[in-house]
């Protein structure tokens, strides 16, 4: 299950945002008439059909695993965490029509009406990914019912939607997926502008992801602030096991590197900065956080996994916004980098950052709130289903979404591979 | 509100079987074309579903998450004891998914990755339904031990038998039926709508001897399929109907009437899984020497059914017309 969903938030994170990259260009070509947008239009639609046609498969095999693998979970939670679900499920009906409008509809239609379906797949992308974020939020701020003797009573699909973590996870999710992919198709564009290919192409493309790319990634570092809040409160463990602090103190110290020793309880050659945690969650140097010690140990998450994964989100994160200022410098300031070799190879050398932050941050959170399903209601080992052999099934999930991916891989390089011939003749 | 789920999830079902059925009937019809006429087909199948076939397959999401969101026992026994078969057909939508999408996007067309993507489409086109027949026939077949003690009776043969066996057999003959009937209107030309026309009779008469196949298994399952269709008022009607638009339906054929079939068989499909569905309210799936499923008592609290309800109607009011739109936009033209 978490390596289909690691692959799937890749499929989806794409699948959410090429589509406006894509109306973005769309309504430059209709605005400037510049073929060259046309071209870029074209070209990422077809990655666009291809990402949704994974995606969409992906989805498929993941709503029913959830049932395959986790029965007793289902059980319970279906009726409560549902309702983004189904509604989910509409918006991606939605996309499915519009993107059926967009990609076959060249020269059919009013040529505003087309661009519109264009746009509503994105939206209705986005709308689809907040609505799964939401019900994930759930599972590690449980809300919408009353837990009583073993019984979920007073259910309420609607409270249980938005409930305190949605709001956070949704904007982390999303601003997630725009710098992931905008860095993703700026490099592979960097890329070919280095090799000398359609430079004119590739540049146009260049500039519409990463501007998208470059200002998410700015804007991570202060949502990422409010979902670490939120997890202090709710989710005490999960922030604890994060910053792998063991010991309870006032001027809670923030430790940066180091790995995380859970015999003697301390963090081996890390950086401790006294007060700043205590400051970063309560917004003073004094008041302690929980650490660990608070936990009791059976309700304890994997540490070193989720410290060290939180570093490497938190890193790459980092580096990102740093690249991302750099950009916007450069196009306000210094436009002569713009073409210098150096400023490209470092967009074609962050080409996988965002997807590797991604799934650092999906391991924080998952692995975080183990051994919980539902935090401080089910554990994870309670769901499972009671058919034996089950990691057959697992291998096969697995296989399944490893051939997709490289599969994924292959059409996508050979679509970049015939950008020369493909649109060249035309402009 | 509950009925109004339960009615969605009946639509979901029908229109998953209908429209997604005749996607898999094109790969169908695919496999039961000879070589110089593949492409030809090819051609016309894509030209037919290639814009609306995403959109197909959503019927089978919508129809999931009702049955977990409303009727999530049922859905986790279902998952449980059907693991397997859900699991293959599951195995058989990706690769159908992936390699007709990819068969259309992959911007080199070597002949050999082509043909790669024809095999994995046409072979999963069928493994699919098969399946999906499967499944539908285990719900009904009271071959589901919830007390079952070994690994064999729990999970094997809850769907291997017989009569499930058969039922996947006869979801593959209609499928087939149904993209046959679909793809006459679609023709280039007239030879195109013969062969057409050939494919359909012979998946007509495919259905037809699969059809009493699952009459008869039932009969050594001591399923008492024939008793229950035939006792029941409404069950019977929805199988004569049936049975009278299959006449009207050839003969519009032979009078060249192109479009106004597909309304028949589509009819005669809903009807047959009418007449199913309607004898075996309010269960869903019938279990072996215990009390069957009911979607009236295993469904989920009140309130989720009741906003489950208004998600789904509201959702219907954004994705009906835009989706009739859809198919009215990307209909051929009649040839004139």
């Amino acid at each position: 299950m978490a390596i289909s969903l690691g692959f799937h938030i890749i499929y989806s994170c794409i699948g959410m945002v090429m589509p406006l990259f894509m109306a973005v260009s769309h309504y430059k070509w209709i605005k400037t008439g510049d073929p060259v947008y046309k071209n870029i239009t074209q070209a990422w639609s077809k990655g666009v059909a291809i990402f949704f046609a994974t995606g969409a498969v992906s989805g498929t095999i993941l709503s029913f695993e959830l049932g395959l693998l986790w029965p007793k979970f289902m059980e319970h939670a279906g009726p409560i965490f549902g309702m983004p679900f189904s509604l989910e499920g509409v918006a991606f009906f939605i996309e499915a029509i519009a993107l059926g409008f967009f990609l076959y509809g060249w020269n059919r239609f009013n040529k505003w009406f087309h661009w519109c379906t264009g746009v509503i797949v994105g939206i209705s992308g986005i709308a689809s990914g907040i609505l799964v974020v939401s019900a994930n939020a759930w599972m590690n701020n449980p809300a919408g019912f009353d837990y009583i003797n073993g019984q979920y009573l007073n259910i309420d699909p609607i409270k249980a939607m938005f409930n305190g973590s949605w709001f956070s996870e949704a904007l982390h999710m999303t601003l997630a997926a725009f710098s992931s992919t905008g860095f993703a198709v700026a490099g592979i564009h960097a890329l070919m502008i280095a090799r000398k290919r359609n430079i004119l192409f590739h540049t146009k493309a260049f500039k519409i992801a990463i501007v998208f790319g470059a200002a998410a990634a700015i804007l991570q570092p202060f949502s990422g602030d409010i979902s670490a809040k939120n997890a202090a409160k709710k989710q005490p463990a999960k922030l604890a096991a994060m910053e792998s602090y063991f010991h309870t103190q006032r001027y809670s110290p923030l430790v940066i590197g180091g790995i995380p020793d859970t015999l003697n309880k301390r963090v081996k050659d890390g950086i401790e900065i006294p007060g700043l945690l205590s400051f970063l969650v309560n917004d003073n140097f004094k008041q302690p956080v929980n650490g660990l010690d608070k936990i009791p140990k059976q309700n304890q998450p994997p540490i070193a996994i989720t410290h060290i994964t939180f570093e490497i989100m938190i890193a790459i994160g980092s580096v990102m916004m740093g690249i991302g200022l750099l950009y916007f410098i450069a196009l306000w300031k210094k436009r002569s980098w713009l073409t210098k070799k150096w400023f490209l190879d470092l967009f074609i050398l962050s080409t996988p950052f965002g997807f590797i932050a991604v799934e650092a941050g999906w391991t924080v959170t998952e692995v975080g709130r183990q051994p919980w399903i539902i935090q401080g209601i089910m554990r994870t080992s309670e769901a499972v289903t009671p058919m034996p052999g089950i990691h057959y099934s697992f291998y096969l999930f697995t296989f399944i979404y490893f051939t997709l991916s490289v599969a994924v891989i292959y059409l996508l390089s050979r679509q970049i591979k015939m950008v020369p011939e493909l649109y060249d003749r035309k402009t | 509100m509950l009925y109004i789920v339960i009615t969605f999830l009946f639509l979901a079902i029908v229109l998953y079987f209908l429209l997604g059925g005749a996607d898999f009937g094109a790969g169908i019809i695919e496999l039961f074309t000879s070589g110089k006429n593949k492409s030809r087909t090819r051609k016309t199948s894509y030209q037919a579903i290639g814009p609306v076939w995403e959109a197909n397959h959503m019927w089978l999401i919508i129809a999931v998450v009702i049955m977990f969101v409303g009727f999530p026992v049922i859905y986790s026994d279902m998952c449980t004891y059907l693991h397997i078969p859900l699991l293959i057909m599951l195995l058989g939508i990706t690769a159908r998914g992936t390699a007709f999408a990819f068969r259309n996007y992959d911007a080199i067309k070597g002949e050999r990755t082509q043909n790669f993507y024809n095999h994995i489409f046409v072979y999963s086109s069928f493994i699919t339904p098969l399946f999906l027949g499967i499944i539908a026939g285990s719900a009904i077949s009271r071959q589901i031990d919830l007390h079952a003690t070994t690994f064999l009776s729990a999970y094997i043969f809850s769907w291997l038998n017989y009569f499930s066996v058969a039922v996947g057999l006869f979801t593959v003959a209609l499928s087939g039926y149904l993209a046959a009937i679909y793809l006459i209107g679609e023709a280039d030309d007239d030879t195109d709508a013969r062969r057409f026309i050939k494919k359909a009779r012979f998946m007509n008469i495919l259905a037809v001897i699969f059809g009493g196949m699952v009459f008869l298994a039932a009969e050594l399952e001591n399923i008492r399929l024939a008793h229950f269709i035939f006792g029941n008022p409404i069950s019977l009607i929805a199988v004569i109907a049936a049975a009278i638009s299959l006449i009207m339906l050839w003969v519009m054929i032979y009078k060249g009437k192109k479009k106004i079939i597909r309304v028949f068989a589509a009819f005669q499909v809903t009807m047959i899984l009418l007449a199913v569905g309607y004898m075996h309210f309010p269960y869903f799936i019938m279990i072996k020497g215990s009390e069957n499923l009911s979607l009236l008592t295993l469904h989920a609290p009140p309130k989720t059914i009741n906003d489950l309800g208004w998600g789904l109607f509201i959702g219907s009011f954004l994705i009906l017309p835009s989706l009739f739109y859809l198919y009215y936009s990307f209909q051929k033209k009649e040839i004139v």
